[in-house]
């Protein structure tokens, strides 16, 4: 297959990675973990031992440190879908304010404050 | 035959259902989106459809990765939300009517369509907040709900141009179903706005103000639009603009606006309700 025509052409447009079939392979276990905190019982077991969720679906290295560090831009990197991400982000009360911030290296309230510009 | 009143799109974004659950209508914050259901739901309450057909792309409740439909068409008696990862209570059951859905199906299928069905489909905020917003408690919607969940979360994505053409076959559908019953269309998601990625914040107004126009008077205009495209011009989640598309698509012919709000920001999002009347 070939799955990397997409993903070039992706690339062309700044800061932003298109979630293709390389992304799908790559990131599967890690969208499979994150899809599963649909359910509350199995957030709570996340939290309780973060190790052994992890462990459970696979993730390979680069996908354990981002979700230990807990950085968008790594676990998009690691392959991770931004849809099933906001559920895994949704376990410490983050919002989408949130997540575009830590994205984009600014303030919470700067964020928020280039968006209503926007609107000008 | 059965009759298309018109259509309406919306945002879908999820911190609506908070703003609902915490009662922040009237905030100055939430207002200026608010204050743009009103007319929409007094049209309604005026034409009184029966059926909703609902365009809509899920966010990884129903569908994930390991099968992951480009068209899927609910085909079921009720359809229910549940709890997306942040622990909102879930509403009742929305009512479904499978005997139209599976006439919707059978139609779409002839014209070269091949959707999947789904007798058992739950259904996420992008369904539930555009419902209940146009038809507010106490109790569920008093419309029959047909969901359409078209793929925005894994590419490739299907085209502008083939949304469009999907919705025109719902449209010739609704026109062939014997009976008089009136169906509204809804297109729910976008405009503008990336949640990820470093260009995150996104937001295009003027392409937004662009396909508002166009899609009242020249709906063919944004078909020729690829979807990298659409990520370029819309942001990674303004690709939800397919939604309105496919919708627009169903009215065939002519349209009147009967309604539009446009506001920045909702969240991340440029938020809009557009209702458009068959002309």
């Amino acid at each position: 297959m070939n799955a990397t025509a997409g993903h070039h052409e992706a690339h062309a447009i700044p800061g932003t990675t298109l979630f293709d079939g390389e992304c799908a392979i790559k990131g599967l276990a890690l969208n499979r973990m994150c899809y599963s905190f649909n359910n509350a019982a199995n957030r709570a077991a996340f939290l309780a031992d973060e190790d052994a969720y992890c462990r459970e679906f696979g993730l390979n290295v680069q996908q354990r440190e981002a979700i230990r560090a807990k950085n968008v831009l790594q676990l998009i990197a690691a392959g991770g879908n931004v849809y099933y991400l906001a559920k895994f982000a949704g376990i410490f009360g983050l919002n989408v304010q949130d997540l575009g911030a830590q994205q984009t290296g600014v303030s919470v309230e700067e964020f928020k404050a280039r968006l209503v510009a926007q609107g000008k | 035959m059965s009759r298309i009143i018109g259509t309406v799109c919306l945002s879908h974004v999820p911190a609506i259902g908070g703003a609902i659950q915490k009662g922040l209508q009237d905030d100055p914050y939430w207002k200026p989106f608010f204050s743009g259901l009103p007319p929409v739901r007094e049209w309604l309450q005026k034409e009184r459809p029966d059926i909703a057909v609902v365009f809509y792309n899920d966010h990884g409740l129903n569908f994930f990765l390991d099968k992951m439909p480009t068209f899927a068409v609910g085909a079921a008696p009720s359809y229910r939300n549940e709890d997306e990862g942040w622990g909102i209570p879930a509403l009742g059951a929305f009512k479904g009517d499978a005997a139209w859905s599976w006439s919707v199906i059978e139609a779409l299928v002839a014209a070269d369509f091949d959707v999947t069905t789904c007798q058992d489909m739950l259904v996420d905020h992008a369904f539930s907040l555009p419902m209940t917003m146009l038809w507010p408690g106490p109790g569920m919607p008093p419309v029959r709900a047909i969901p359409i969940a078209i793929n925005t979360v894994q590419h490739p994505l299907p085209s502008a141009a083939r949304c469009y053409a999907l919705g025109q076959a719902v449209g010739r559908a609704i026109a062939a179903h014997a009976g008089n019953e009136k169906v509204v269309i809804l297109g729910t998601g976008g405009l503008s706005h990336q949640l990820d990625g470093q260009r995150a914040g996104f937001i295009n107004k003027e392409f937004d103000l662009l396909c508002l126009q166009k899609l009242i008077d020249d709906p063919q205009a944004l078909t020729g639009y690829s979807t990298h495209e659409l990520v370029r011009l819309a942001g990674t989640q303004g690709v939800e603009l397919l939604m309105w598309i496919a919708a627009r698509g169903a009215l065939a012919g002519k349209a009147r606006e009967v309604h539009r709000t446009y506001h920045i920001p909702i969240s991340n999002t440029a938020a809009a309700i557009q209702a458009l009347a068959a002309a």
